[in-house]
């Protein structure tokens, strides 16, 4: 009787583990089911800081925000580098770009209902504007008339500071010089409006602990999508706004924004059906996506260069030969070619291709490895001879050192110096290169709107981004007189000057412009590449 | 018993409070600062920022405006998660790694006392050294190789469940059996030292002698003292499974309390690191004290003193 019992047992558990796995595998996926109700999956990399435009300062915000908020002008659906209007239906300058005058949408509405006026963009600049919030990004606005001033506490008055209501849908921007470039930059959330009537209601304008505003329930925005829900950590859930003034245009249901740090788990997450797109993918993976012509697979290029920083304020690297050297003997295209491997551009300059159309960033940076060998000598270190020990800082990351470690190999090669790679946390290695505590050192800058000025204006001396020592009079007053020149075609020319004297003195030794490699499900329609990564998610779709 | 309770308690205040001076005195070691941005900030918002967190006072002062929140339960904001209070974030995180922590100390246990019992029972037999081997190579897989091994067999391959996220009701799952999975290899081997050990005492010969059969023997007379060692080993256990393992609540992306911790390190979150730490430490002590209450009760030998 006993074995009877045995092989009924064994029965019951085979048949209940086929059970289970039926049941199982024929449950649909966090995709099927958002396709279905219209919701968009996001992966959003870190869990954001904040959701207040004026405090927050990452990539994970920049994400949420072009949902929830809507600045004057706003990223084109068929273009989200262009311009389209936003919170402003119209715009106007007055031919030299130094006063503009925006006309605000009649129908503009907050997710509460209530209008968008003039006001609350006052409202929005004296608070990112005030000494006492603290924002980060308050520099931002620094080409508004007395923005600087009002900010540094030198002017106390805010309505001397360059931004006035002509009524409550008209309101005039009057800069420091002429600025071209401002509808990019107007699509920065740092200009986005914030609603006075709430912030008001929960606490003082310049109060940093005055959050409560952008929890869910208080939280009132004017962009396409208003907040549904944050879960700290888990997700960032926005739903259509009903009160948006193009909301017939809408067509998504809602957007799930999911932080999720780790890269290999963001890939996994999306095989598994939980995502229709992720931020970020493996590094190691995106050759074997790209040999698999994965219809998943995309890379688009970025507004984004890495560089290394020679620090000029020690030797050997005073001397323009030592880094003109450095710079030719780095081989980028074997760099991007063979340890990249993800459609990043070899460096040629500072300024990325495509910033404007009628830039062309100066070719400077090429590989020459006699030239640099003779610049070397003319230095005083023949073959290298005598040259000192020094360091490649690094932030602790396998990608850096091992580009670093290609750099080392390429200056032992053709210039036979020798280079040691340290890393470093990314807390202290800030704090290094802000103490001119190198001797070489990888960073990186992101454009935050489409002009060469967001890579060029740091390299002036003094600026807290310029990191490097490095200072040249001619150069500080090239960039000035771009500030002030009205003409498009010229201001370019001069900027071309600018960035071609910097890049022949080499301070900073560009390497490569990055791009974004990322995976997205053939069915989401519309999310277009954007060099800003901008997004216009009125215009995306779901059509599986 | 209510002095050795009363004494015990005193002496987890003062530990908790050391825990919170030595976090907070090393976080100001840390180089770096506690307010780092890539890009450079104005003075001004330098100014502003610092002064919003107290950072511009002496240290001394800080340690005791530090000290009188933890003592007032009345906690600081974190640095980096503007507006959101420290034990606002732990509220949020912790019954994510709890849940995830229960599970797997039951899978742990449920693994490991039996293998563990099996090897002991049959010493040097096939039984044991399998045993043996499987608990070896439990204490050698790392979780993060095990971790995304189980999510690709029984998520990606299988899809009996999903491979990340905090949604389903069944997302406990695979996260609490990576854990669990190392856990009870380490259970494993105590229990079969301990056990081998116990079954080798005069005390088992007598009952033995006496006519009580094998089960009583093991289950009645062996199990009582052999699980001592396994539960010493499990108070500072279970309050680390509780708390979270950072790198299992990234492999499978679960909001709880350890992605919170290492974040906020890198973060130089250092209000976020030291709440965390207190936490930490508040728990170990707890459940020290737990495990000392159940040892008594399980070995008369063991009194409690203060």
């Amino acid at each position: 009787m006993q074995w009877l019992v045995r092989i009924l047992i064994l029965i019951a558990a085979v048949a209940g583990i086929a059970w289970f796995h039926q049941v199982r595998t024929h449950r649909p996926t966090r995709v099927e089911e958002a396709n279905r109700k219209g919701i968009l999956l996001l992966g959003n990399g870190t869990e954001p800081a904040t959701l207040d435009p004026q405090l927050a300062s990452g990539q994970p915000e920049h994400m949420i925000f072009h949902s929830i908020f809507e600045g004057l002008i706003a990223p084109a659906a068929g273009n989200p580098d262009g311009d389209a209007p936003g919170a402003a239906e119209s715009w106007t300058h007055d031919g030299t770009f130094t006063t503009w005058t925006f006309k605000l949408q009649p129908q503009g509405r907050w997710s509460d209902g209530s209008p968008v006026t003039t006001a609350d963009f006052l409202f929005a600049y004296q608070r990112i504007l005030s000494p006492k919030l603290g924002a980060d990004y308050a520099t931002m606005l620094y080409p508004l008339l007395n923005a600087e001033a009002y900010h540094s506490g030198k002017l106390k008055d805010f309505t001397q500071v360059g931004v006035k209501a002509l009524d409550d849908h008209t309101l005039q921007v009057t800069l420091t010089g002429p600025a071209p470039y401002l509808p990019s930059m107007l699509k920065h959330y740092s200009w986005f409006p914030v609603p006075k009537h709430v912030i008001e209601k929960h606490g003082k304008i310049d109060d940093r602990g005055n959050t409560r505003w952008t929890r869910p329930g208080n939280m009132v925005c004017n962009g396409t999508f208003r907040l549904k829900s944050w879960l700290v950590n888990q997700n960032v859930e926005v739903e259509r706004n009903p009160h948006y003034w193009d909301a017939a245009s809408v067509k998504l249901n809602g957007i799930v924004f999911l932080p999720i740090v780790s890269d290999t788990t963001e890939e996994r997450a999306f095989l598994d059906g939980q995502l229709h797109a992720t931020l970020t993918m493996p590094l190691a993976k995106i050759p074997v996506y790209r040999e698999k012509k994965s219809p998943f697979f995309h890379s688009d290029p970025l507004l984004s260069v890495y560089f290394y920083r020679c620090n000029v304020t020690r030797k050997p690297f005073d001397d323009v030969n030592v880094r003109r050297a450095l710079a030719l003997a780095i081989d980028r295209e074997s760099i991007t070619r063979n340890i990249l491997r993800a459609g990043q551009k070899p460096a040629t300059g500072l300024t990325p291709p495509g910033t404007l159309a009628d830039y062309h960033t100066p070719d400077v940076m090429r590989f020459d490895p006699a030239e640099a060998k003779r610049l070397l000598a003319a230095a005083g270190y023949p073959d290298g001879e005598g040259f000192p020990v020094f360091d490649i800082l690094i932030n602790t990351s396998e990608a850096h050192r091992t580009l670093a470690e290609a750099v080392q190999a390429m200056w032992k090669k053709h210039l036979n110096i020798p280079v040691r790679v340290l890393n470093q946390d990314w807390g202290v290695n800030l704090d290094s290169q802000r103490k001119l505590d190198y001797d070489v050192c990888r960073a990186a800058w992101v454009g935050d709107y489409l002009d060469p000025s967001t890579f060029l204006a740091m390299w002036q001396t003094g600026d807290g981004n310029n990191n490097t020592g490095w200072s040249s009079p001619r150069y500080d007053q090239l960039i000035s007189q771009s500030f002030r020149e009205g003409d498009a075609a010229k201001r370019l020319q001069i900027l071309k000057e600018a960035e071609t004297l910097m890049l022949n003195e080499a301070p900073v030794l560009p390497v490569y412009w990055y791009t974004h490699s990322y995976l997205m499900r053939p069915e989401v329609k519309g999310l277009l590449p954007s060099l800003l990564e901008h997004r216009c998610y009125k215009a995306v779709e779901l059509k599986p | 018993m209510i002095r050795f309770l009363v004494s015990r308690f005193v002496q987890g205040v003062v530990v908790i409070l050391a825990v919170i001076t030595i976090t907070f005195t090393l976080s100001q070691m840390v180089p770096g600062g506690a307010i780092r941005n890539e890009r450079n900030v104005s003075e001004e918002t330098k100014k502003a920022q610092e002064e919003y967190f107290g950072l511009n006072k002496p240290w001394i002062v800080r340690l005791g405006l530090t000290l009188k929140h933890y003592v007032t339960l009345d906690l600081p904001d974190s640095y980096h998660y503007k507006g959101r209070g420290v034990d606002e974030i732990i509220a949020s995180g912790f019954p994510v790694s709890a849940t995830v922590g229960i599970a797997a100390l039951v899978i742990a246990l449920g693994i490991g006392v039996p293998l563990g019992a099996i090897a002991a029972l049959r010493p040097n037999t096939l039984e044991d050294r399998g045993s043996t081997l499987v608990a070896t190579l439990g204490i050698c897989t790392p979780s993060m190789v095990l971790g995304p091994l189980i999510a690709m067999l029984f998520g990606l391959k299988l899809r009996w469940f999903n491979v990340a996220g905090w949604f389903d009701s069944t997302d406990w799952v695979l996260p609490a059996l990576t854990l669990g999975v190392i856990y009870s290899a380490y259970i494993a081997r105590l229990a079969r030292g301990s056990l081998r050990e116990t079954l080798a005492q005069e005390f088992i010969r007598t009952a033995r002698a006496k006519g009580a059969g094998e089960t009583s023997v093991v289950f009645l007379h062996a199990m009582k003292l052999a699980s001592l060692p396994v539960l010493n080993f499990l108070g500072p256990a279970a309050a680390g499974l509780l708390t979270g393992s950072f790198i299992v609540e990234t492999i499978f992306q679960l909001p709880g309390l350890g992605q919170f911790f290492i974040a906020a390190a890198t973060n130089g979150d250092h209000q976020l690191t030291i709440a965390i730490s207190t936490f930490y430490a508040a728990l170990i002590v707890s459940f020290n004290l737990l495990v000392d209450i159940l040892q008594a009760l399980l070995n008369p030998r063991i009194r409690l003193h203060a």
